[in-house]
């Protein structure tokens, strides 16, 4: 049990292990396959306004939730707008509060846990009781109090989104880094006196890398959803500018009459997950020090 | 262990055979009731549980005229200050203590003094009760009040026990005690309310059901699984959309009634400094902007149909109704040719709206509409809190915002468009109005209070502080088994000859 | 290690006021009015007077803070502004509802999401691996509301095998309570067996190629016995972790699915008493939720101590 994660040696890291991880990387069908689905889907969100589709505010009244068909290939929502078009508009709103917002809790969570885990003590306390504090704190009630103080748009809907899924990032790199820290090669390292952040950089970082990974590809989905109950209170995207999130929220309520309406926002989101969660798998066997 | 179990499922078993013998009707509601005490009570829930359990001094028809329940009788002094009320003799309360003139007088103080009573405004015009028979009240008012008998076929009007009310004060509310068909067994917060029949009831022989349970289950399409599935036997508001399904459902039954209130769009007029803005200023770009839409389109896009498209306080149905405005028709000529005269060619408007799907939906109809007329109106989405916040507050230029509807016609339009009126978030003030509104106030004469309101249409109708869009129906989907059930226009659920066939 | 616990458990205190200041600060920041959503329709000014000065809401926020607090110390939690019914009360009706639910999530998404994230390390890159990832995913990416309906009307509606929504205590009838709970827990379960199952493949996956269980297949030793015995048992740390946030998260109430099941636990109750600025409600949740992700936490801690004892001196 003593050798567990030794491998990180000198010798690698003169051989450039970005350009070793790419070309794995690229080897990878899987991660290729999600890294086309991802970069679909950011392809059509920036394409929105030169595609040739319907004006996804435009309402047509004699065609109210009518299944899909030639006309309209995905459909018409609730007051007659076309799904596709909607689909196509609302990727741009979704993939940022999908992206950004766990970039957000990445770049803060991921750097607090190190932190945390690595200096132990008070400042461990300090953190992680303040995590404990944001967990504990309904998001609903942030969600409203930015909506007030902020007003509603896609940026401030992030920030929130954002903070809320923080404190899982700082907790999950806390016990990564509580593990890898007793190992010998940590030790060593600090006994030959590199400086810490040095050895954060070097030799713990790579080791939060995979679970960190996992866990943001998953956010994803969460925060694409979170995004819709924000525009609700009034802080994300205002009616009737669509979100994949929105659409959903309100297909909710014509689950019998137009089930269509949930199809596509959840198919969407559903394959985006797993694009990005394809991308993160091929992205953690590129990065993995022990992959040969 | 397996024994327990086995014992369990038996037990389960049993009592599964024994609920289909006694006559248990279940009903789904869409929300939870507040706090079971009529006096203290704010929730439209609360008041169907409240058919079931408090009788009332009068009741109405489903055409609105007040009937008795309690009172049997009653009149009215020459000046219209005294109420005098005949009692229903041999009545009597959950608890065994009679009903009798005292009671009601206790009732009346109650509503009138309780410092938690939510009835205050509804009885302020009542001076004194006084017993003028073991089973006679005469009550004294400070000035003819016509919506006083109204009232008392709300909560203003449903009697407590005195002696239960006196020995629990305001707590009175979890195990309240009244004297309705239904007796109070036990609540569980978000899950049930359970009722028993009250076998001393003055009309046990009009109840068929041994049992009433009501359980809250918020989501529309879930409450409508549960009565497909057989857990419930009727829900009340069953969702527009599911009506078309419901109806061609032989297994089910379907009742409606068009309700009491309305649902409109509130402009801010006088209401701080945002209602200082042209939309407030200007009477013309309200015009265009209500001409701008199809009311009956509107019912069709968002409530297939099922609802009421309206343009007064009172729904077309009713009597109080001005027949001399009817629905407008959509005019987006008229409505371009009235900004224009305003000096617009696009107007921007903001109004916010409930988050609610439904809510949500209609605006962007109406948005939609708004829009082919020059009207770029900016949706706000808010919490119910926050936007109720803001509309008292004034920090507001539209507001899309309903009212539950009253009895009596003076509860729709009176504390809206007085000067003074306690929930004119508008602060609309016209003294001709004012004057009128108030003179319909004191007459007991349908024709005479009818000609104020159709004179203060007249004005109103120009001036559109509120944007009347349309009137909800009460919808109610029934288990094929039952039968009896009576829509009322108030939205309650009186079981009064209701019964399993 | 009790020192250690006993040293977390008298930190949690002052967690507990940080997250009580937290929250009433940022509840009396949030617009709206208590008193005017709670006074009924009409907004009857003597009402208003009347609820803003039967629970202190013209008090200055420091006092209000200082009386709650001064009560809670006593064991007073205060009254519900929008049911009148004591906080304590209300807890105590629905902190065993949702205990259950999460519960049974939980089982649920450690029976299918760890199996899954082990076979689908074992089986890296085969069909086995695949599908299991695209079912975890789907779970993830399907809204509980769709499943929740879904199954209402397959299970309930078109065949009758359980009841369409509703609570029953284990209690009073647990036959009728499990089956209450069957759906929602799956519901639930299903969502947070993709995070368990992504979770576990990756550990795994870290974890089968150190040196030592290369070692230990050298040897011989059987590949079963190697995958549960080593390979899984270091895996478990970032698995150890999630599951006290889960956790945690289903005690702090999953509004949506209680909703559709009508369960009457703390997900309703609080989005109930945000929207209808009920304080003393959300102050008492929170501080039961709070303590709750503490104790989560604590575990957490505690067991990356058993799993791995080296850790011992980082704790």
């Amino acid at each position: 049990m003593s050798a567990v994660i030794s491998t990180v040696e000198p010798a690698e890291e003169t051989v450039r292990p970005e350009s070793r991880a790419w070309k794995k990387l690229k080897a990878s069908k899987s991660a290729l396959l999600g890294f086309a689905i991802v970069a679909f889907f950011i392809g059509i969100a920036v394409a929105a306004p030169i595609l040739p589709i319907a004006d996804p505010a435009a309402t047509s009244w004699s065609v109210v939730r009518k299944a899909p068909s030639a006309v309209h290939w995905l459909g018409t929502d609730e007051i007659g707008r076309d799904i596709l078009s909607r689909m196509i508009w609302g990727a741009q709103a979704s993939l940022m509060a999908g992206v950004v917002s766990v970039l957000i809790a990445v770049l803060v969570g991921v750097p607090f846990g190190l932190i945390s885990g690595y200096f132990g003590g008070w400042i461990d306390q300090v953190i992680s009781r303040i995590t404990d504090a944001l967990l504990a704190t309904p998001f609903l009630i942030l969600a409203i109090a930015l909506a007030a103080f902020l007003g509603p748009s896609l940026t401030n809907a992030m920030i929130a989104i954002g903070l809320s899924a923080m404190p899982i990032f700082v907790r999950l790199t806390r016990g990564q880094v509580l593990s890898v820290k007793t190992e010998d090669y940590v030790e060593g390292a600090r006994a030959v006196g590199l400086a810490h952040f040095a050895i954060m950089a070097r030799y713990i970082l790579p080791n939060v890398f995979a679970p960190v990974l996992v866990q943001a590809t998953l956010t994803v989905a969460t925060a694409i959803i979170a995004e819709a109950s924000l525009s609700f209170l009034g802080l994300g995207q205002q009616p009737p500018a669509p979100s994949w999130g929105s659409m959903l929220n309100v297909a909710k309520n014509f689950m019998t009459q137009a089930p269509w309406m949930a199809w596509w926002p959840g198919a969407a989101i559903f394959l985006v997950v797993l694009g990005f969660n394809l991308l993160g798998d091929g992205l953690r066997d590129a990065l993995d020090p022990r992959e040969t | 262990m397996r024994k327990e179990f086995l014992a369990a499922l038996l037990l389960s078993a049993t009592t599964l055979v024994s609920t289909a013998h006694a006559a248990d009707l279940r009903i789904g509601l869409q929300d939870d009731a507040d706090v079971l005490d009529p006096d203290q009570s704010r929730t439209f829930v609360g008041r169907i549980v409240y058919t079931s359990l408090c009788d009332k001094l009068v009741d109405i028809t489903p055409d609105l005229e007040i009937i008795p329940q309690l009172a049997t009788g009653w009149s009215w002094s020459d000046d219209g200050r005294v109420l005098t009320m005949d009692l229903r003799e041999g009545v009597t309360f959950h608890d065994g203590t009679p009903f009798n003139a005292e009671a009601v007088k206790a009732n009346i103080e109650r509503s009138k003094n309780l410092p938690e009573s939510r009835r205050k405004s509804e009885v302020k015009s009542i001076e004194s009760v006084e017993v003028s028979g073991p089973l006679q009240v005469r009550i004294n008012l400070a000035a003819p009040d016509a919506t006083l008998l109204a009232q008392f076929a709300d909560r203003a009007g449903m009697m407590v026990s005195p002696a239960a009310a006196e020995a629990a004060g305001a707590d009175f509310g979890a195990n309240p005690v009244c004297s309705g068909p239904f007796k109070f067994v036990e609540r569980v917060q978000q899950d049930r309310i359970v009722l028993s029949k009250f076998d001393g009831y003055w009309n046990a022989g009009a109840i068929h059901f041994d049992t009433v349970t009501f359980l809250p289950i918020p989501d529309t399409t879930v409450r409508l699984a549960n009565l497909r599935s057989g857990d419930i036997d009727m829900l009340e508001r069953l969702a527009a959309t599911d009506v078309a399904s419901v109806k061609g459902d032989a297994n089910l039954g379907y009742a409606e009634a068009v309700s009491l209130g309305y649902q409109g769009i509130t402009v801010n007029i006088g209401n701080g400094e945002k209602g200082d803005n042209p939309f407030g200023n200007d009477a013309r770009l309200r015009q265009a902007f209500s001409l701008s839409l199809d009311r009956d389109a509107i019912n069709q896009v968002v409530f297939e149909g099922a609802f009421a498209p309206g343009n007064q306080p009172f729904p077309p149905t009713s009597p109080w109704y001005d027949k001399d405005h009817p629905v407008p028709a959509r005019d987006v000529e008229k409505a371009k040719a009235l900004l224009k005269e305003a000096g617009y060619d696009s107007f921007d408007v903001e109004v916010q709206v409930a988050n609610n799907p439904v809510q949500t939906q209609m605006m962007q109809v109406v948005q939609a509409m708004a829009a082919e007329a020059g009207f770029n109106v900016k949706l706000k989405s808010m919490e119910f809190a926050s936007l109720l916040a803001d509309q008292s507050a004034g920090n507001y230029q539209a507001s899309q915002v309903g009212w539950s509807g009253r009895v009596d016609p003076d509860g729709n339009i009176h504390q809206f468009m007085t000067c003074k009126g306690g929930i004119n978030d508008s602060k609309y003030c016209n003294p001709e109005v004012d004057a009128l509104l108030d003179a319909a106030r004191t007459s007991n004469e349908l024709a005479t209070r009818k000609a104020k309101y159709d004179e203060a249409r007249d004005i109103l109708n120009n001036d559109l502080p509120i944007i009347y869009l349309y009137h909800p129906t009460w919808i109610w989907a029934l288990s094929g088994k039952l039968e009896g059930f009576t829509p009322y226009p108030d939205g309650m659920i009186r079981l009064e000859n209701v019964k399993f066939n | 290690m009790l020192s250690y616990i006993a040293r977390r458990l008298v930190i949690a205190v002052p967690t507990l006021i940080l997250v009580s200041v937290f929250v009433f600060v940022l509840q009396k920041l949030l617009p709206g009015d208590p008193a005017l959503v709670l006074a009924g329709e009409e907004r009857d000014p003597e009402v208003l007077e009347f609820i803003r000065e039967k629970y202190r809401l013209n008090d200055p926020v420091i006092y209000q803070y200082f009386h709650w607090m001064k009560a809670m110390l006593q064991g007073d939690l205060g009254i519900s502004l929008r049911t009148q019914q004591p906080v304590a009360t209300l807890i105590a009706d629905k902190l065993p509802v949702t205990i259950q639910l999460a519960i049974m999530a939980m089982v649920i998404a450690f029976a299918i999401g760890i199996p899954a994230g082990i076979l689908s390390a074992v089986h890296k890159g085969t069909a086995v691996d695949y599908i299991a990832n695209f079912i975890a995913l789907s779970g993830l990416s399907i809204p509980n509301f769709w499943l929740g309906i879904m199954l209402i009307l397959l299970v309930s509606v078109q065949l009758g095998w359980l009841p369409a929504s509703g609570y029953e205590s284990p209690f009073t009838d647990p036959v009728k309570s499990l089956q209450t709970m069957i759906m929602p827990g799956f519901v639930l379960g299903t969502a947070l067996a993709a995070t368990l199952m992504r979770h576990t493949r990756s550990a795994m996956l870290g974890v089968m190629k150190a040196d030592y269980i290369r070692t230990a297949r050298a040897k011989g030793v059987l590949e079963n016995a190697v995958i549960i015995k080593h390979a899984f048992r270091n895996a478990l740390l970032p698995i150890v972790t999630l599951s006290a946030l889960l956790f945690g998260e289903l005690l702090a109430g999953a509004v949506l699915t209680e909703q559709i099941f009508t369960i009457p636990g703390f997900g309703k109750l609080i989005v109930d008493a945000v929207f209808t600025r009920d304080y003393a409600v959300v102050q008492g949740i929170v501080m039961c939720t709070a303590a709750g992700f503490i104790l989560m936490n604590l575990i957490a801690d505690v067991l990356y101590f058993l799993l791995n004892p080296r850790m011992r001196s980082s704790l």
